[in-house]
């Protein structure tokens, strides 16, 4: 029901999107846009996971830029699997930060022009330098800012110093941390122990993608005493056994109900109490509660685990391609797309001008962690919150604050997998 | 020159399929072999002839027995499934393809029925299998029914997302590729051989045992190879239904590739087509498919 009431408003935005784009090739009077786009619509096809993609989006900027926007949709691992192996296949990317470090080493991707980023110099300090309001968070894993920028253009080091080429432009950024059904737990939930807590057997889930499962099994770990890591984003050899060992023991137990891979997958899981504790993201923790069955998106006292997401280009675009890709990136930095990821939870690269395209009162209720002042509805009109409501882990500064470590690829990458498959064939 | 022209032509009424399947079949598989002795990063593999692929799949299976390690645990649990879903769609098969030849008498009914087993095929088999999830799920139809009527108080979890619901999808998925090749085997047996074992004094099940089932041998065989192939390969049953907590071999597969570890990925593939064929291998050792077609 979600889905159609989506498709419906897009199918509309869209046609007035074309409309207004026939009205602007006719009269050629509309000032202010590049003229590569007076001949004929360039088409964008944009890689990434459903989870950053929304119909909507595509919609509102083909009405203002013109450029047609045409969505790839695969799964977190099988962005990177399309990037190595097919780099013609997309002309522009939505990937995860940790996942640099295999995609910079295959030459794959090309620096972005920080000259050609109107925004630059506004974009979020938790992705730049690892800051929130002036303070250090976690770094962990592999934080962003650790592999922000390139040596040169086409290079395959990261520089340790910010230059003029940027691996990835933000489109957003989250602290994830467990998904919890309250009405079934009826008590609090304040630590990533909690996960495998034999209280909750047969009714939790992890995540199926090992290096972001990795990852919520480390915070487990630590947080239930098991293991002291050195770096839980890049776990030696006998760590990464330590944690595998403790998944074993609770899925031999009977403590997993089902694993999920698809963010769909998780909302279901959660929708009909198949689960009541798991690995979740913040969007299906959205469509959860938009079904009217409440979920919360559980703070705890370890922190969070954080991602990062931006946009990348491949190698071999150029021309007018490339240009298009360029302005398709302002245009989603100058607000409007920042304003609809924010209202879905997720934070945007630049905060400035997403608050321009918020009202007062889902500003502050999203980023200031304020008690709802009206009705909060979800980026497709259904009601999400009530008035009085506050955000599950208040505010940017308190969610992004508290980040314990980032999503990574490790040195043992191999082994981890390799153990991982161990884990699921216990 | 007549006779040099008349040589050739079979081969070059063969050589169009020939091509199709050296270019989809032997080429490919040529390909995957080789990369499964290359050496691999996180981002780009490199061509190499070393062993360690296969090491790594078979890491410390032999030292730690008699306990099982992952690789042979896996295809142990994958084995089992193959075994089940054989067995049940083995009988579920033989005894539909039974009841459209033997009890059925008018060719049109049977027509119909048998276009009736195949409806289930104009839909997707992720679709099929996803179509049982509202239904098993702990608050799905099955037990809400259960628990109107009394027999539990309690859900009933073991129906989704375990071994049973696994089975469950791979026999609706599979019952099909039994029943069609034995439907056709068993149209052909020559009725007068059925009056033959009636008029010799043979009951309705000697008859079954001792005529029929030879006789459809073939068919059951080529039933068995599509079931075997398909569920020996299966991941997304598995992942889907067993809620991606029982381990198969095509899942082992898939992680690694999708971690772009494509040389153990290899590896992995060549090991299960040696599985598979090695059991395609007894299979034909036991009927002679080609010999009684």
């Amino acid at each position: 029901m979600k889905k159609s009431d989506k498709s419906g408003l897009s199918r509309r935005t869209l046609l007035k999107g074309s409309a207004a784009f026939a009205g602007f090739v006719g009269t050629q009077a509309v000032t202010g846009f590049p003229a590569v786009h007076a001949d004929e619509p360039i088409t964008l096809r944009y890689l990434s996971t459903a989870t950053n993609q929304s119909p909507a989006i595509a919609a509102k900027a083909k009405e203002v830029t013109g450029i047609n926007i045409e969505y790839v949709t695969v799964t977190t691992d099988d962005v990177t699997k399309r990037i190595v192996t097919q780099p013609d296949s997309f002309d522009l990317v939505d990937t995860e930060y940790f996942s640099l470090r295999n995609l910079i080493p295959s030459g794959n991707l090309m620096g972005i022009d920080a000259k050609k980023v109107k925004l630059v110099d506004k974009l979020a300090t938790a992705m730049t330098k690892g800051e929130v309001d002036g303070k250090k968070i976690g770094n962990q894993g592999t934080a962003p800012n650790k592999v922000f920028y390139l040596e040169k253009q086409r290079g395959k080091e990261f520089a340790k110093e910010p230059t003029d080429w940027i691996t990835l432009i933000p489109t957003t950024y989250n602290a994830d941390t467990l998904g919890i059904r309250p009405d079934l737990i009826g008590r609090p939930i304040t630590s990533w122990a909690e996960l495998l807590n034999p209280e909750f057997k047969g009714k939790a889930s992890i995540l199926n993608i090992p290096s972001i499962g990795i990852m919520d099994a480390a915070m487990v770990n630590e947080a239930m005493g098991k293991v002291k890591y050195g770096d839980k984003g890049n776990m030696t050899k006998e760590e990464i056994d330590k944690t595998i060992a403790t998944l074993i023991e609770a899925k031999k137990a009977g403590q997993f109900r089902a694993f999920w891979t698809d963010f769909n997958e998780s909302v279901n899981l959660m929708a009909s109490g198949e689960t009541v504790i798991q690995s979740m993201w913040s969007p299906a923790v959205t469509a959860v509660r938009l079904k009217g069955i409440p979920c919360t998106f559980q703070p705890l006292k370890e922190g969070y685990r954080a991602w990062a997401s931006g946009f990348g280009l491949p190698r071999t675009l150029k021309g007018k391609q490339l240009d298009a890709a360029y302005e398709f990136i302002n245009w989603f930095l100058s607000g409007w797309a920042g304003a609809y990821l924010n209202r879905q939870g997720y934070y945007s690269a630049v905060l400035e001008t997403a608050k321009e395209n918020m009202e007062p009162y889902e500003w502050a209720f999203w980023m200031e962690g304020k008690p709802a002042e009206k009705d909060i509805l979800g980026p497709d009109g259904g009601l999400l919150e009530k008035a009085g409501s506050v955000r599950d882990g208040g505010s940017y500064v308190e969610r992004m604050g508290a980040v314990a470590c980032w999503n990574s690829i490790m040195d043992e990458n191999a082994y981890m997998v390799q153990k991982w498959n161990e884990f699921i064939a216990a | 020159m007549l006779d040099a022209r008349s040589r050739w032509t079979p081969y070059w009424q063969a050589a169009p399929l020939a091509l199709v399947f050296l270019v989809f079949f032997v080429l490919p598989l040529a390909i995957t072999f080789m990369v499964s002795f290359w050496t691999y990063t996180g981002y780009s593999i490199e061509p190499a002839f070393v062993g360690d692929n296969y090491a790594s799949a078979f890491d410390k299976c032999f030292a730690s027995l008699p306990d099982l390690c992952t690789t042979f645990r896996t295809y142990l649990s994958t084995l089992k499934f193959c075994l089940l879903v054989w067995l049940i769609t083995l009988v579920l098969g033989f005894t539909i393809a039974y009841y459209l030849v033997f009890e059925i008498k008018s060719p049109t009914t049977r027509i119909v029925l048998a276009l009736l087993t195949t409806i289930p095929f104009w839909t997707s088999n992720v679709i099929r299998m996803i179509s049982w999830i509202p239904l098993l799920g702990r608050n799905g139809l099955v037990n809400q029914a259960l628990m109107g009527a009394g027999i539990t108080h309690e859900p009933v979890d073991w129906l989704l997302y375990s071994s049973f619901s696994v089975t469950l999808s791979l026999v609706h998925i599979n019952t099909v590729f039994m029943i069609v090749p034995i439907l056709n085997s068993m149209s052909r047996i020559d009725r007068s051989l059925i009056e033959a074992a009636y008029d010799n004094g043979a009951s309705a099940w000697q008859t079954i045992w001792n005529v029929i089932v030879p006789l459809s041998k073939t068919g059951i065989a080529i039933g068995s190879i599509f079931v075997v192939t398909v569920v020996m390969g299966d991941f997304i049953s598995i992942g889907l239904m067993g809620g991606q907590q029982i381990a198969s071999a095509g899942k082992v597969i898939e992680t690694q590739i999708t971690a772009l570890q494509f040389p153990i990925a290899a590896a992995n593939a060549i090991v299960l087509l040696a599985v598979v064929l090695m059991i395609i291998w007894t299979l034909l050792r036991l009927v002679d498919i080609r010999k009684e077609l």
